[in-house]
Formats: C-alpha cells, structure tokens, sequence
C-alpha cells in the first residue's frame, strides 16, 4: 500500500471541499415531474392499444398468441366467430374480450413481437394510475383506438 | 430591579423565538443547500420556492400520535428531549449578538447575562447537552440507542477537553473569562488571526460537539437507525432535532464571539454582522456535511486523544508564551 503523508491527507480533504462546492454550482439534474416531462425515445414501451384497419375493422383475429407468450400472463383474450352480419375483423375470428391487467404487465413487447396481425401494440403513453385495481384491468373497448391511427399506428401497414 | 426582570424576560422570549425561527429555517436551507451540492433541486413544493417547507414539517410533527414504545422508563424518556432543548438554549444567555443600544432612554445590553465567567459557564453547558443523549439512548429500551447514546458520551466528554484547551488560549490572549469583553478585545484583531491553531481545533470539536458529520456516530442512520432516537417520534423528535440546530448555531455563536470579533465589522451595523458571521459558520457545517464521509469509532477516538489534545496543549502552551512572556 502506498504511504501517502499526512500533509497530502489534509489536502486532499480541502480539495474535496472545493469539488463539492463546485457542484453546488452546477445545474440540478432534477426533472420537475408533473410539470416538465423527460422526452421519450420514440420505442419506449408503455400502454397498450388494439389497432384497427383504415376500414374500421379491428386487426386482432382472436388468435390468443399474445396471451400465450405473455411471460406475466396478464392478457387475457377471449375470442369469437366473425358471422355475415356481426363482422368485426378481416379474419375468421376476432377477440370478443380482450384484457390486459397493466399491474402485472411488464411491458417486455413480446405480445406485439407475437402478434401475427400487429393487432396489440405498446404505445409511449407510461403515465399509468388508478385509486382501484379494478381500474387498471383495461377492457376491450378501453384497449382498441377509437379511429383507425389513433395510437399512432399507421393503418394501412399490413403487419 | 423590576424594570431589569422584564427586560430580562422580554430578551429571553425574544432569543428562544428567533432561535426556533432560525434552527426552523436552518433545516430548510440544510435541505437546500444539500440538494444543490449533490445536483438536485431540494425541497421547492410547499409555498413560493419551499419557503413554508419548515411550518409544513413542524405542523406534521406536532400532529403525529405521541407513541412511547413498550418497557421505556417513561420519566427520562420524556425528560431527554427536554434536556436537549434546554442546554442548547442555555448557551444563547451569554452571548452578546451587538453593543449596547439606548431604548427610550435607558441602556439595553445586547445580551441576557454578563457572567463573569462566561466561558466557563458555556463549557458547562454543552457538557449537560451529554445528558440529554445519553438518557435519551438509556430510556428507550432499544439497543441501537443505548449504543447510539454511549458513542455520544465517549465522543462528546472526549472533545470536550481539546475543546476547553482551545477556548483557554482564547482566555489567556484576553485576560478575562466574560464575553462581552473578550469581544472588546478584539475590536481591532480578531483572535482568529493570532491564533489559527485554536480556531482550527475549535471548528472541529464544534462537529464533533453537536453530533454533525463527519462525526455523527451517534446518529449513525448507517449503523444505528437513527441512534438515540430511534423511539422518538413526533414532537419529542422534533425537540431532538430542534435541540441539534440550535447546538449548531450555538457553537457558531460561541466561534464567533470567541474568534471571529463577535459583532464588529466595518459600518454601524453589529447584529447584522453578527447574524452573518454565524450564517457562514452555518453554511461550513452543512458544506461539510456535504462533503465528508463519516468516521470509524476507533478513528474519531485517536483523533481526539492522539491528535486534537496534544496540539491542543501545544497551543497552550505557546500561547501562554507569548502572552506572558514575550509580552
């Protein structure tokens, strides 16, 4: 170990003062949360959607692979027949219920990685809350856009 | 003799007022100043800029539950915080924070008490300021506080002697043992300036004497919780950390008197000089809070007795040269 002498112990303890003195100086890193927000990459994963067709139909077919390869198995996906005069989607099923419990997402993207339609997406909302758990169980109808390109998805994308 | 009663009560009042005030506001400016030094921006929420921080505080303090924890010997557990507060305020009696001022006719000394032997009766106090953690750490039935409060005794009886040897010299160089006038003596050299190595051995028994870091053992959060008071909660807790502050601002009072010329300094204005001296003091406490890590029990110890205490003595002892010798 090398020696160091006092002198130089007794410095560097100054030294240390002024540095600290110094960033005392500097601006603070500190983001006012509610008032100013951090810019997000463009790929941040946050809240999910259910995208639709430029024609208003819903994209997702019923298939269940999102709740398959949900590894917090928090998606929940019950699917029906389409018929002539209650179509919903351009395959042969469509998800009658779709569920998402955002308290036990993990928000990992394999469901939009999985999704043979790119139906579920994860947009770059993350501000999520609610006072319930109930609250935070997003049904079918909070979950799909209310326009087709609502959640920034462009509609006419095919996957 | 009425009219000196009133007058001594009326300054009392005045003095606890401020002092709460000031350690109110010294906890604010601590946060502050903390946050910028490590890049944050501190508490700001509560009022214009955080201003109403400290009221926000005392006011959840106050309407905190007054819990006492199971097997406590209820009498010192409560008499602690008090001890604590009391001994702090006692120091604030002497010390004279401007000159006399002329009120309606009649001469007011900026200060409760001129007693002869100031300094003496200063010591004495912040050595009972011992009392108030070391009951307080025996009270609580917990041993995280007994430890806590033991580390305080050994630490504060042990820089309490270099601390004493340091003041001494400042005795020596004035000739007298009240404040007021070793103040006087140095209207025109600060005893700062003739006597560095005192100075120096005083600020660090200062930390040392008000629990501060680098020397913080008592209250090591780290290792003890929170030391002494660890079962204290609510206003008690409070008093504990009022009682802390204004140990602060007592010592930097002490320092200034002692040291720095008390309240003279250019221009007419003796009690601003005085308030800004002891801010200054009170801005070195927190940047070193800042900055310094945290000593090991054995370090603080050889520190004490190995090293302050014999360059305490030296410093006497030159001093006392010089004083009546080459005189």
């Amino acid at each position: 170990m090398k020696k160091t002498s006092t002198f130089s112990k007794v410095i560097s303890m100054f030294r240390g003062l002024f540095i600290v003195l110094k960033y005392g100086f500097k601006r603070p890193v500190t983001i006012r949360y509610p008032e100013e927000k951090r810019v997000l990459p463009p790929r941040t994963r946050g809240r999910h959607y259910l995208t639709k067709w430029n024609d208003g139909k819903e994209r997702c077919v019923g298939c269940e692979l999102c709740a398959i390869v949900c590894p917090s198995q928090a998606i929940y996906v019950k699917p029906a027949e389409n018929t002539p005069e209650d179509n919903h989607s351009h395959g042969e099923r469509y998800a009658k219920d779709f569920q998402i419990n955002m308290l036990r997402c993990i928000y990992c993207g394999y469901c939009e990685e999985a999704c043979p339609t790119g139906a579920i997406i994860l947009s770059n909302e993350c501000e999520i809350s609610g006072y319930t758990r109930e609250s935070l169980i997003f049904t079918k109808e909070k979950l799909t856009e209310q326009n087709p390109g609502d959640s920034g998805r462009d509609p006419n994308r095919e996957i | 003799m009425m009219f000196t009663v009133v007058e001594v009560v009326i300054k009392g009042l005045i003095v606890i007022l401020v002092l709460m005030g000031a350690a109110a506001y010294m906890t604010f400016c601590e946060r502050v100043i903390l946050a910028r030094m490590q890049i944050r921006l501190g508490p700001n929420r509560v009022g214009p800029l955080g201003l109403l921080q400290p009221i926000a505080d005392g006011l959840k303090l106050l309407l905190k539950e007054g819990f006492q924890p199971n097997n406590v010997d209820t009498f010192t557990y409560w008499l602690a915080p008090g001890i604590s507060l009391i001994t702090a305020f006692a120091a604030f009696t002497l010390i004279p924070i401007g000159g006399t001022i002329l009120l309606w006719d009649h001469p007011i000394h900026l200060y409760i008490a001129d007693v002869n032997a100031g300094i003496v009766f200063l010591l004495a106090f912040s050595s009972l300021a011992v009392y108030g953690i070391v009951l307080a750490g025996w009270a609580s039935n917990n041993r995280y506080s007994l430890l806590g409060g033991l580390r305080g005794t050994a630490q504060m009886i042990s820089y309490e002697i270099p601390m004493g040897i340091s003041l001494m010299t400042v005795v020596m160089a004035a000739g007298t043992l009240s404040l007021p006038e070793i103040i006087d003596a140095q209207k025109d050299q600060w005893f700062v300036w003739t006597n560095p190595i005192g100075f120096i051995i005083y600020v660090i028994t200062a930390f040392a004497e008000t629990n501060r870091a680098p020397f913080d053992l008592p209250e090591a959060e780290q290792e003890l919780i929170g030391g002494y008071h660890t079962e204290y909660g609510g206003m008690k807790f409070a008093m504990f950390f009022l009682a802390e502050y204004v140990n602060i601002l007592a010592v930097s009072a002490i320092a200034v008197t002692l040291f720095l010329g008390g309240w003279h300094g250019p221009g007419n204005i003796p009690v601003l000089w005085f308030a800004l001296k002891v801010a200054a003091f009170v801005f070195l406490f927190i940047w070193v809070r800042a900055t310094m890590a945290r000593l090991r029990y054995d370090q603080l110890m050889s520190f004490g007795w190995k090293v302050l205490i014999p360059i305490a003595t030296a410093n006497l002892i030159v001093t006392s040269y010089f004083t009546l010798v080459a005189k």
